[in-house]
């Protein structure tokens, strides 16, 4: 299974993607460049994290005109795997292959550390190995990953079951204090009506390695394996 | 060809020579370097290279003890970052850099160019950048200038290392009213690189084209250089313009395109266009190269219409870099950068005749004779003498120091020293720095006594540390350079890491003023007798002097940036508590000592008294016996003792970590001899904290080399708190309590208030 990684300029975490899929799946993967037309046969999209055209406007703004988007959304269309991580989550929203939006964090300061997020459903691509309600510690490092969407559309994601991930405490409770950027409901990602397309903010790629404190990350990319070899 | 001035260019008077921060002498040399008047142009290019900031004209004759040989080292000082092999064909980039001045006048760009300054000068070595480093140095939290100071850098760090995608792991940071209004930003960057890969800076082959690469030159931080090199003063506010403004995007794109441009093989030389921008980098390539330059600086891509000459050659525009392409290869270097959304545009060419020429178009502007135009800078050999007040200082009987009422419980001294800012967490600021990004980080920010980076492909960790404790240095500076070292080996050493080089930075006040050039020559000996002993190398640095202010010099502090090699990443420590009944072991000696302690300062408000004694061969056999028991897996957590002493480290390892805190129980009566508060609070070096399942195994690495150990306690859960038994005595600490005071002491003080911008330098400077 072929994984296609998007470098946008200012991409900072497609190489970890590229880890993601080599070392620790053992997939072949490559690097897309933001200006081609062509996804060279990818199977899975990643949009990786970073800080895409400098985000000197909204973060993934500029990022979602790249000629490379449109392949991303066609593929999206017929029901390819793609997730969004940090950047990737905020470029896919604006894109419009997610709903809502990311915002400055609450308390206006960039935030690099661990947090838990509990699993809410796992009918998507990349949750499918996943229990309900489990807890995976990874992560996470943006100053802008407050989620938000207006009322109507929030009704229908609660109400739909498109909340992916919440941000919760050691206890799996989606408390105030856990929710650590502010984001409406706790929700640290989303997926679309289809179940292919997933965002978060959390980085699952920097999750898989016990050296590096965490494997909680594995199961997303285990889960997009099975799924598209299903 | 002969330089001549251009229409409407100012009339040179000694004034104008004064104002370029030439002296008289200086002007002399310069004309007879020239047999004639020189061009206003090359006025500027001189006060630029023969700043301190460029060439080193105090500092040099002293920089030249120092130890710069080993066998892996593949670079040492003198190119824009060392360069130490680590085996396997690969090798380590790294090098620290102030940014002091900039940092003072507009903290959030000042420390963001420093950030983006440091990176440029690892990744034209041909290494990838894999981390970024911080020492920090504020006055007091207690003024709303400095938390607004605070806030500014760490934010300026963060946007900067985090768009770029480079973790920042590591550094330190301290508080003392001797940094008030001049406080220290030194950036340090570690990249990566095949050894193969290798590329210096050295313009060669005459005819190759000289290309600017990356961002356009515009008028921002022209005199940067010179900005650097002097006081900082009641005027400074004015230069707030000097200060160059970040664009970490550029940036981003400028590293990738130039790393492409390195292995593309299409280039010969590569260059940050930093301090003194074109000067200097084009001065520097040509005097590596014994060649001469020739540079238009019409052809200069630029940002604004109606530049001169003067102000192209001296703007300090970040995000760029001079390069001396193969002749005939322009085509494909241009395609790498348009590839990156980048301009190259050829503005020069690499010439035999050995002059240094500028010209505007067909005229000529500057131009020297020879290729040595930063070396032929005069050099000084100030008067070094040490001021009474230091010697009074020092002399002082700490011991005599009454102690407070409420110090009968050395708890509560204990909990006061753990929300002093300096010793305090500082995930305030940390966790505004991306530090897993690359996913290579095995140790970040408080994980343990160092940062420990893996390197993909191999076993191998590279462990990275900086240090130096000024209050030290200002007592005693030939102890305080030799504790600045070993402090920053003994810390990488806590990780399991071999230290094997160091790059430094010199932070001093004015070197024309015999006491601080006393300071600076006895410092930067006292780091040579570390290097020497401990087997770590300089690489490479910087000097950073006139950090002064209206109320005087900061405290010399000689900043060390640390680099170790961990042959297998398995065997990483921790340096907090993990394990309830592991053994507490202490390597090193317990003394009688209690100067220069943060204890004084915090708690009395004394700076007095002799640093602690430095050791270094009981620093080295520390470390060997230390490494020896990580190896053989025996060592479950390690931690040194520094500000605060074995009472504070004791404290670290068990609320260090917030999300899994531990206990312990100590007993210390083997040295109730001692004062208790010099035992609990002084800071005797060459002392770590082990913790360990296997006491037997530790003790035995520790006598096969020669070095004192005791088993003095055991951990505990966290419930137990902290219990310290000396003789009949017994401290008792809440861990809870221990633990609030740690890690809120940084975002509580933050908080007190609204930070503001005190624009008037009289209030900012603030008293001593």
């Amino acid at each position: 299974m072929k994984f296609g990684i998007v470098s946008f300029p200012g991409s900072n975490c497609d190489d970890d993607a590229v880890f993601a899929a080599t070392e620790t799946l053992g997939q072949p993967a490559v690097k897309l460049w933001h200006k081609a037309h062509d996804l060279e046969g990818s199977d899975v999209i990643i949009l990786p994290g970073g800080f895409s055209y400098g985000d000197y406007l909204r973060a993934g703004a500029i990022a979602r005109f790249s000629p490379i988007m449109a392949e991303v959304a066609a593929h999206a269309q017929r029901g390819g795997p793609v997730i969004g991580i940090c950047n990737g989550f905020q470029i896919a929203c604006e894109a419009g292959l997610l709903p809502g939006a990311l915002m400055r964090n609450a308390g206006l300061q960039f935030l690099s550390m661990p947090v838990t997020i509990r699993v809410e459903n796992t009918i998507t691509r990349w949750t499918a190995l996943c229990r309900e309600g489990q807890c995976l510690t990874m992560p996470i490092a943006h100053g802008e990953g407050r989620y938000t969407v207006d009322a109507a559309t929030l009704e229908r994601v609660e109400g739909e079951g498109l909340v992916v991930f919440r941000y919760v405490d050691a206890a799996g409770e989606a408390t105030e204090a856990a929710n650590v950027n502010g984001s409406l409901d706790n929700i640290a990602g989303v997926r679309n009506a289809a179940g292919n397309v997933v965002g978060l903010m959390p980085h699952p790629e920097r999750a898989l390695d016990t050296l590096l404190g965490s494997t909680d990350g594995r199961v997303l990319f285990e889960s997009v394996l099975a799924a598209v070899h299903a | 060809m002969t330089a001549t001035p251009r229409p409407g260019d100012p009339v040179i008077t000694p004034a104008l020579v004064a104002e370029h921060g030439l002296t008289a002498d200086e002007f002399e040399r310069l004309r007879r370097m020239l047999g004639r008047e020189p061009t206003f142009t090359e006025l500027g290019i001189i006060s630029a290279l023969w700043s301190e900031h460029c060439s080193y004209k105090h500092s040099r004759p002293i920089l030249k003890s120092l130890p710069t040989d080993a066998p892996y080292v593949l670079q040492g000082p003198g190119e824009n970052a060392g360069v130490i092999s680590i085996g396997d064909g690969l090798a380590v980039a790294f090098k620290i850099e102030s940014h002091n001045h900039p940092s003072a006048v507009e903290p959030y760009q000042g420390a963001a160019t420093g950030v983006g300054g440091i990176l440029r000068d690892v990744f034209t070595m041909g290494a990838r950048p894999i981390a970024m480093l911080n020492s920090l140095r504020f006055g007091s939290m207690d003024t709303p200038r400095v938390r607004y100071l605070v806030g500014g850098v760490v934010k300026g760090i963060g946007d900067y290392g985090n768009c770029v995608g480079i973790p920042t792991v590591a550094g330190d940071v301290m508080f003392d009213a001797a940094y008030e209004g001049n406080p220290l930003v030194n950036a340090m960057c570690v990249g990566l690189l095949r050894d193969d890969e290798l590329i210096r800076a050295k313009a060669e082959g005459i005819g190759n084209p000289i290309i600017a690469v990356g961002a356009r030159t515009g008028r921002d931080g022209i005199h940067g250089a010179s900005f650097a090199s002097e006081d900082l003063s009641a005027a400074t506010e004015a230069k707030r313009p000097r200060v160059q403004v970040g664009d970490p995007f550029t940036e981003k794109l400028l590293l990738e395109a130039s790393l492409e441009l390195i292995q593309s093989g299409h280039i010969v030389a590569i260059q940050d266009m930093g301090a003194a921008g074109l000067t200097s980098s084009s001065a520097e390539m040509a005097e590596r190269g014994d060649v001469g330059v020739t540079i238009d600086t019409r052809k200069v891509p630029q940002r604004e219409v109606g530049m001169t000459p003067y102000e192209i050659l001296l703007s300090e525009s970040q995000e760029r870099m001079l390069v001396v392409a193969i002749k005939g290869h322009e085509d494909e270097v241009r395609k790498i950068l348009v590839k990156w959304d980048l301009t190259a545009e050829v503005i020069g060419e690499v010439i035999a005749e050995p002059v240094y020429r500028v010209t505007e178009g067909d005229h000529v502007v500057a131009e020297f004779p020879g290729v040595r135009l930063v070396t032929d800078c005069p050099q000084y050999h100030p008067e070094a003498r040490e001021s009474d007040e230091a010697v009074a200082r020092r002399a002082r009987d700490v011991h005599a120091v009454p102690e407070k009422p409420q110090e009968s419980d050395p708890a509560w001294t204990l909990e006061q020293l753990l929300e002093c800012p300096t010793i305090a967490s500082k995930r305030w600021i940390t966790r505004q720095y991306d530090s897993t990004v690359r996913t290579s980080t095995v140790l970040g920010p408080g994980d343990g006594d160092a940062a420990v980076l893996r390197v993909r492909g191999t076993t191998k960790g590279i462990a990275v540390k900086t240090d130096c404790n000024g209050r030290y240095v200002y007592l005693d500076p030939r102890v305080g350079g030799r504790i600045a070292v070993a402090e920053a080996a003994r810390n990488v050493a806590c990780v399991g890491a071999r230290p094997m080089a160091i790059t430094n930075c010199l932070n001093f006040g004015n070197p024309r003023k015999p006491d601080v050039f006393f300071q600076f020559r006895e410092a930067v000996f006292g780091m040579g007798d570390a290097c020497r002993a401990l087997g770590t190398p300089v690489t490479g640095g910087n000097v950073s002097l006139y950090n002064e202010n209206p109320q005087g010099a900061v405290y010399p502090t000689p900043v060390i940036g640390m680099v170790g090699l961990i042959d297998d990443v398995a065997h990483v420590t921790r340096s907090a508590f993990g394990t309830e009944g592991h053994a507490i072991v202490l390597l090193g000696e317990n003394t009688n000592e209690l100067g220069g302690s943060e204890y004084l300062a915090w708690v009395h408000g004394i700076v007095a008294g002799p640093p602690p004694a430095c050791d270094l061969d009981a620093e080295k056999r520390l470390i060997d016996a230390l490494l020896a028991a990580i190896g053989g897996g025996h060592v479950a957590s390690a931690h040194d003792c520094s500000e605060g002493g074995l009472a504070v480290a004791l404290a670290e390892c068990c609320i260090g970590s917030e999300a899994r805190p531990m206990g312990a129980q100590v007993d210390l009566s083997a040295w109730a001899s001692l004062p208790l508060r010099a035992l609990l609070f002084g800071e005797a070096q060459a002392r770590v904290v082990v913790s360990t399942g296997n006491a037997g195994a530790v003790l035995a690495a520790a006598a096969a080399h020669g070095v004192p150990a005791r088993v003095i306690g055991t951990v505990r859960s966290a419930s137990a708190g902290l219990v310290i038994t000396v003789g009949d005595r017994v401290v008792r600490a809440d861990g809870k309590r221990l633990a609030t005071a740690f890690h809120t002491a940084l975002p509580r003080a933050m908080q007190r208030a609204v930070a503001v911008v005190a624009r008037d330098p009289a209030v900012a400077g603030g008293t001593r």
